[in-house]
């Protein structure tokens, strides 16, 4: 369960399934339009994003009032805040100062020249569908499943809103709706990928920033790019969950980064919980069997 | 609208983020549900292994004592989980699978078994009726209960949020122990008030105080031993209920103690064939006791629900944790910029 699976979806139990599909987000090349958002907003009729307390948890406390989908951030140009149960595309926003020297050759180094240094990082986050999916591995009733085309989806008509896979998930990605009581989160379109169409954000990238494809060509194409920015003087690109070695055996959804994922919100380093589990049920069958003698001992010693 | 100054902590390393928001989602899981699910369902399962016990002894009035709290731990505690949920009239879906990999399917499973073996052995006890079969069943829950007293550890470290997962070690034994605190303190009461003999209420005593050294010594555990991730159990909200609950413990123990020696008096003096010290002073501090140490049980509950809801707020926590740590492999993912 933890270590590299060659064919996640033949593991899953199908048989001559189509390849695996994912997608490819070079954010060197995102504007920021958030037209991603709008078109999953639409394809998958998303309410607006008032599921609430985790948005405002940032700065404010659990109880503050959720803010409806008009609210402004105040923080940045990014008035989404998060990916959530309302919101499976996200366009983060970052302005940050960069220090002379610091190798931004291609991205923005006109603007960065002309001005006093600032610039602009774009980047459209979204469900990563790993390859080991702790949403799925907790969900207990078997509501979340790996589909054919080897990501991970939520069966709405299955959920009763146990939450765990929002406690799971390492990225933050799966949220509860509040006033419906389920989890929900990206299906890669999974109704369109059955049509033989693209996904409805990868459809509507204006430049091609959210590429969408099989999963091996995307490496290929994800690779090639990196040596190009490389090359190009972009010291700081790097690829972020394309590795089927890392601790969640790589995403199906990965990304081209110029600069350290938490800067985007994203963890540095996940790891699936469930890689551990072994481990917590050997220390909490020790705390039963301490539990069993310990009741027992204290009997054994009242007769004395 | 510049980028904010990044803290730096102590160490010097960096804690960078998105405008200090949280990497993890805040958990839904909510109070009162959680945390009362927890303290019920291990006070039921301590009590179902501490009746089974007793039955074996022959101490019928702590058997159908203990009996009695586990059948009302699981009932309520089942309670407190479907109320937990999105969609409640779904809780049946639970059993529609049965999932090794996921610590909740086996919970629901475990608690579906459990709660079913302690009613019958508590409906048995109190009507009189197949009394065999209700003893079987008693007799099973010594499985069962041990095992949905310590498995909340294993449903809170198997998620993402650093301050449980980082406690899968020791949260299971903190729940064990706080379970016996409660289960053996609801005997003593139950016990002292139905002027049971010294050897019927003894042994929950004991179980009262070994739960709570128990449970003392793997919250202070978690608090020192976890590095970043058990900061949580010693700062805020979070850190003031673990206090409140070490606090609430030892003045437990301490009322315990008391009652422990006082009745060694009593029954010294019962033998010399007088009335003893007044019931109604033990039976006081069996309640104090079971008071003290059931809410010192609760508290370590609410605590280690907020310690995780601190620890997946603050970024910090997921950041500078997965920087000092990071998976071998993983740093290739990472393109040869870092």
């Amino acid at each position: 369960m933890q270590r590299p699976v060659a064919d996640v979806v033949a593991e899953a139990g199908y048989d001559d399934p189509p390849e695996r599909v994912g997608f490819f987000t070079d954010t060197s090349v995102c504007i920021g339009c958030k037209a991603c958002e709008v078109a999953c907003k639409e394809w998958n009729a998303l309410p607006g994003d008032v599921s609430g307390d985790s948005w405002a948890s940032g700065a404010a406390s659990l109880s503050a009032a959720p803010p409806d989908a008009l609210a402004l951030t105040g923080m940045s140009y990014d008035n989404t805040g998060q990916l959530g149960a309302d919101s499976w595309r996200h366009v983060a926003f970052i302005e940050q100062q960069v220090p002379a020297g610091h190798g931004t050759a291609l991205a923005l180094a006109d603007d960065v020249a002309e001005s006093d240094g600032t610039r602009w990082l774009m980047a459209s986050d979204v469900c990563k569908h790993c390859t080991h999916a702790a949403c799925l591995d907790v969900c207990p009733t078997g509501a979340l499943v790996r589909t054919e085309f080897g990501t991970v989806i939520v069966q709405p008509d299955i959920c009763n809103g146990c939450a765990y896979c929002v406690s799971a998930c390492p990225f933050g990605v799966i949220d509860r709706r509040e006033d419906d009581g389920r989890a929900w989160k990206c299906t890669m379109c999974y109704d369109r990928l059955r049509g033989g169409l693209e996904p409805a954000c990868a459809k509507a990238c204006p430049t091609d920033s959210i590429q969408f494809g099989p999963l091996d060509e995307l490496r290929a194409a994800a690779a090639a790019r990196l040596d190009e920015l490389h090359e190009a003087g972009e010291a700081s690109a790097r690829l972020y969950g394309e590795d089927p070695d890392d601790g969640i055996g790589g995403a199906a959804a990965f990304f081209l980064l110029l600069d350290e994922p938490e800067v985007y919100g994203l963890p540095p380093d996940p790891v699936v919980t469930t890689r551990d589990l072994a481990a917590m049920w050997r220390w909490a069958g020790g705390a039963a069997a301490m539990l069993a003698a310990g009741t027992v001992a204290v009997f054994a010693r009242s007769r004395v | 609208m510049t980028h904010e100054p990044q803290p730096q902590d102590a160490a010097g390393v960096q804690a960078r983020s998105y405008y200090g928001r949280p990497v993890l989602k805040v958990t839904r899981w909510r109070e009162p549900h959680l945390p009362a699910y927890l303290f019920l369902g291990g006070l039921s399962g301590a009590s179902a292994t501490l009746a089974a016990v007793a039955a074996c002894t022959r101490r019928p009035r702590l058997a159908r004592a203990a009996r009695l709290a586990a059948a009302g731990g699981a009932l309520g505690g089942t309670g407190f989980l479907v109320a937990e949920l999105g969609r409640p009239e779904r809780f049946l879906n639970m059993l529609r699978v049965a999932k090794p990999t996921s610590p909740m399917s086996m919970g629901a499973w475990l608690l579906a078994v459990h709660s079913g073996l302690v009613m019958a052995a508590a409906g048995s006890d109190v009507t009189g009726r197949l009394r065999r079969t209700g003893a079987a069943a008693g007799a099973a829950a010594a499985l069962t209960g041990p095992v949905l007293a310590t498995y909340p550890g294993v449903l809170l470290a198997d998620t993402a949020v650093p301050a449980w997962h980082s406690a899968y070690r020791q949260l299971p034994f903190l729940f064990a122990g706080s379970a016996m605190a409660a289960a053996g303190a609801s005997g003593l009461a139950a016990t002292a008030w139905q002027r049971s003999g010294q050897d019927e209420g003894e042994p929950a005593l004991r179980l009262a105080l070994l739960g709570a050294a128990v449970e003392a010594a793997a919250g202070l555990h978690m608090e020192h031993r976890l590095g970043l991730a058990g900061e949580p159990y010693r700062d805020g909200d979070s850190g003031r209920l673990m206090r409140a609950s070490h606090t609430l413990t030892l003045a437990g123990a301490g009322a315990g103690v008391v009652m422990g020696v006082a009745s060694r008096s009593n029954q010294e003096a019962a033998r010399r064939g007088s009335q003893g010290t007044a019931t109604w002073w033990s039976r006081g501090t069996a309640t104090l006791c079971a008071a003290l140490l059931g809410g010192g049980a609760l508290c370590t509950r609410f605590a280690v629900l907020r310690a995780g809801i601190a620890s997946a707020r603050d970024p910090k926590y997921v950041v500078e944790a997965q920087r000092r740590h990071p998976v071998p492999s993983a740093d290739d993912g990472q393109g040869g910029a870092r």
